[in-house]
C-alpha cells in the first residue's frame, strides 16, 4: 500500500487510522499505568487497615516492648533519622563534587570513561554488597563499630552512584552558551562552576539525592550486615547539650535501630498483634518516603522559579 | 569566624575524649532467635527498673552467629538455643574468651497438624516421624497411609524451619538422629508465621516450630502427642510435661552464655542478677518452660565462684532432661 494520498478520502482515511493508533496507544499506557498503580494502592490500604489500630501519637512516643499494645517505634524512628543525616552529610558532598568533576574538569581520555562505566554500574550493584563491604571496612578494618555513623556511611556508599549520575545529568542540562559566555567574558573555571553551573543544576541535583534518599530509607539487607541491633530501648545520646561545648557528636556511635529491622522483627513474631505493629510501622515508612518524595519536588518548583535563562 | 572555629574544635575534642565513655553502661546482647524473647523481655524490665543508667542492645544473629561475635569479644552475653560446639569453644579459647554457661529455660519443638486432621489425636512416635523426615523418604513417601495403613490416603505435605535454624538442627538430630539430616521437599521458612499459616490451611499438612508460635495460634492448629518409644505414653508439650521431663525428644534447654570479662564489669552483673531472679517470670509470659528454683541457685552458685566452662563437651545432644541438665551443672 502506498502512503501517496490521492483522493480526499484516502486522506481523510489515513488520518482517521493514525488516530485510531493513537487512541490505542494512550489506552494502553492507561492501563500500564493503572495496573502499577492499583497494585500500590491495594498493597498500601491492605497495610494501612491492618495497622490503622496502632497509628496513634504514643506509637511515635514509646520504645519497643514485648507487649504488642505498648510497643513503639521511638527508636526506630529517631534512628532512620539519625542515619539519613549523615547519609546526607557525606553523600551529598562527594557525590555532588564527583559529578562537578567528571563533568567540568576531567579530561576526557580512556581513564575517565573507565570511571564513568564503572559509576554507572555501581548504581545497578545489590546493596548486601554494600552491607558486606562495610561490615570489612568500616565496622573491622575502621574500628567503627556497629553505629550509627557505620550505618550511614554505609548507605551514603549505596546512593553515591546515583547522586553522581543525577548531578552529570542535571549539568549536562544547562545549555553550553551560559559556559560559555562566562568564559567570554573571563571567568575562570571555579566562577563559572560557583556561580552559574551549580545554581543552575541545583533542582536536578537534589531530586536525585532524595531519590537516592528514598531508596536507602527503606534498605535492611545493608543494615542487618553490618548489625544493627533488634531491641533497643533508648535514644543515643542528644546532639545538643546545656553545657559547654553544647554540642555532641556521641550519637554518630550509638547503637540504633531503624524502621525496616523493626518492622521485620514484629512481622516474625508469633503474636498477631505485632503483625498490626509492623503494618502500622510499614505505612509510617511509606509516608515518610511520600514526603521525601514531595519535598523534592517542591524544592525543584521553587528553584526552577528562580532559573532565568 | 574564629569562635566558630574554636567551638567546632572543641565539640570534636570532646567528641574524641567521650569515645570510651559512651561504651560505659552498655551490656551487649546478640545470639539465637529462640532465646531472644525471653532476653528482650528481661532486658526490657530491667532497663525499667534501672531507670535508663544501664543500656541494654539485643541482637538477633542465630546461635552461631552470636557465638562468632562472642568469642570475637563484641558482645557480653550470647543467647544460644544449643550448648556451644567444638569449634566455637576453639574460637573462644584463641581470643581469651572464658565464659559462664547458665541455662535459662526450656522451649519445646511442638509438631502441628491442622485441626481438621483425626487421625494423629492418639499421637505420632518418633519412629514414624523419622521416617516421614529422614532423608530417603523423599520423593518416596508422599502420602499419610504409606507410613501408617490406618491413616487416610491423601496427600502428605510438610513444613519445617529453614536449614539455617537451630531449631532445625534440633528437631533433624532428635528425629532422625542426625544434625541437619532431612528430605529437602518440604515447604521450609525460617519465618514461623508462614509455617503456621500453611499447616492452618491444609488438612493434610504437618509441620513443626518453637512451642511459642504454637501458644500464640492454638485457635489455628494442633499439636501432636508424641510417644518417644512403642509402648510409651504420648505426650502432648505443656509446661507440665516439659518440666517433669516426659515430653520427648523435643524439649530442649536455652542458654545464656556470659563472658567472664564482661562479667567483671558492673552492669553486667547487676542485668544477669536480674535475669536469674525474673528470667523464669518472664520466660513463662513470652511462653516458655521455667527452669526449677534449683537451676538458678546453681547458676548463681557456678558465677559465685567462678566456674566458668560448658558441660556439654562442645557436643549437641538431644532430650536432656531438665535433672539431667541439673546434674551435670552440679558437677561442673
Amino acid at each position: 500500500m502506498s502512503y501517496v494520498a490521492q483522493t480526499p478520502e484516502q486522506i481523510r482515511g489515513l488520518i482517521a487510522k493514525a488516530k485510531r493508533r493513537d487512541v490505542l496507544f494512550v489506552a494502553l499506557g492507561v492501563i500500564a499505568l493503572g495496573i502499577g498503580f492499583a497494585t500500590f494502592l491495594a498493597l498500601f490500604l491492605d497495610m494501612l487497615l491492618d495497622g490503622w489500630g496502632r497509628l496513634r501519637p504514643e506509637f511515635f512516643t514509646q520504645f519497643p516492648s514485648r507487649r504488642a499494645a505498648q510497643a513503639g517505634i521511638l527508636s526506630a524512628w529517631v534512628g532512620t533519622f539519625l542515619v539519613m543525616i549523615v547519609t546526607a552529610a557525606v553523600a551529598v558532598p562527594l557525590g555532588v563534587s564527583a559529578g562537578i568533576y567528571l563533568e567540568e574538569y576531567a579530561p576526557k581520555n580512556w581513564v575517565t570513561d573507565v570511571i564513568e562505566i564503572n559509576i554507572t554500574n555501581l548504581a545497578g550493584v545489590p546493596s548486601i554488597v554494600y552491607g558486606l563491604l562495610a561490615l570489612g571496612l568500616f565496622v573491622y578494618a575502621f574500628g567503627l563499630g556497629q553505629s550509627v555513623q557505620t550505618a550511614g556511611l554505609t548507605l551514603a556508599l549505596l546512593i553515591l552512584p546515583v547522586v553522581i549520575v543525577a548531578t552529570r545529568e542535571a549539568i549536562r542540562a544547562i545549555p553550553a552558551m551560559i559556559r560559555e559566555g562566562a568564559y567570554a567574558v573571563g571567568a575562570t573555571r571555579w566562577q563559572t562552576v560557583k556561580d552559574h553551573i551549580i545554581p543552575y543544576s541545583m533542582p536536578g541535583i537534589l531530586t536525585g539525592v532524595i531519590i537516592g534518599m528514598s531508596r536507602a530509607i527503606g534498605e535492611t539487607a545493608p543494615i542487618i550486615t553490618i548489625g544493627a541491633l533488634t531491641f533497643i530501648a533508648f535514644l543515643p545520646p542528644a546532639p545538643v547539650g546545656a553545657e559547654f561545648p553544647f554540642l555532641s557528636f556521641e550519637w554518630l556511635k550509638a547503637p540504633f535501630t531503624v524502621m525496616p529491622i523493626q518492622m521485620f522483627n514484629w512481622t516474625s513474631r508469633p503474636d498477631p498483634a505485632f503483625h498490626a505493629n509492623a503494618a502500622a510501622a510499614g505505612t509510617i515508612l511509606v509516608f515518610m518516603t511520600l514526603a521525601m518524595n514531595g519535598l523534592a519536588i517542591w524544592l525543584r518548583y521553587r528553584l526552577r522559579k528562580n532559573i532565568k535563562w | 569566624m574564629r569562635f566558630t572555629n574554636s567551638l567546632l574544635a572543641a565539640a570534636l575534642a570532646s567528641a574524641l575524649s567521650t569515645a570510651a565513655l559512651a561504651q560505659g553502661a552498655l551490656v551487649r546482647i546478640d545470639g539465637s532467635s529462640t532465646v531472644y524473647p525471653v532476653t528482650e523481655a528481661v532486658a526490657e524490665e530491667f532497663q525499667k527498673a534501672e531507670k535508663g543508667r544501664i543500656k541494654v542492645t539485643v541482637g538477633i544473629s542465630g546461635t552461631g552467629g552470636g557465638f562468632k561475635k562472642f568469642c570475637r569479644g563484641e558482645t557480653d552475653i550470647s543467647g544460644a538455643s544449643r550448648p556451644i560446639l567444638k569449634q566455637e569453644m576453639e574460637d573462644c579459647a584463641k581470643a581469651g574468651i572464658t565464659y559462664y554457661e547458665l541455662p535459662v529455660a526450656f522451649d519445646a519443638l511442638t509438631v502441628v497438624v491442622n485441626p481438621k486432621n483425626t487421625w494423629l489425636d492418639r499421637g505420632i512416635t518418633v519412629e514414624q516421624l523419622k521416617r516421614m523426615w529422614e532423608p530417603g523418604a523423599q520423593g518416596k513417601v508422599m502420602r499419610w497411609n504409606q507410613i501408617d495403613p490406618a491413616w487416610p490416603d491423601q496427600p502428605l505435605k510438610l513444613f519445617g524451619a529453614g536449614a539455617d535454624s537451630g531449631t532445625f538442627d534440633y528437631f533433624t538430630e532428635a528425629i532422625v538422629g542426625k544434625s541437619k539430616s532431612s528430605r529437602g521437599d518440604f515447604t521450609a521458612s525460617e519465618d514461623d508465621n508462614v509455617l503456621v499459616q500453611g499447616v492452618q490451611r491444609d488438612v493434610n499438612a504437618l509441620g513443626f516450630f518453637g512451642y511459642a508460635y504454637y501458644a500464640e495460634n492454638k485457635d489455628k492448629l494442633k499439636s501432636v502427642p508424641i510417644i518417644e518409644k512403642a509402648g510409651k505414653p504420648a505426650v502432648r508439650p505443656d509446661m507440665a510435661t516439659v518440666l517433669d521431663g516426659s515430653y520427648q525428644p523435643l524439649s530442649r534447654p536455652i542458654f545464656i552464655y556470659v563472658s567472664a570479662k564482661g562479667y567483671e564489669r558492673d552492669e553486667v552483673k547487676k542485668f544477669v542478677e536480674y535475669y536469674l531472679t525474673h528470667g523464669a517470670k518472664l520466660a513463662q509470659e513470652v511462653k516458655y518452660v521455667p527452669l526449677p528454683p534449683k537451676a538458678y541457685a546453681l547458676n548463681r552458685e557456678h558465677l559465685a565462684k567462678g566456674k566458668k566452662g560448658t558441660v556439654f563437651g562442645g557436643v549437641s545432644e538431644v532430650g536432656v532432661r531438665i535433672d539431667d541438665l541439673l546434674a551435670r551443672e552440679a558437677k561442673l
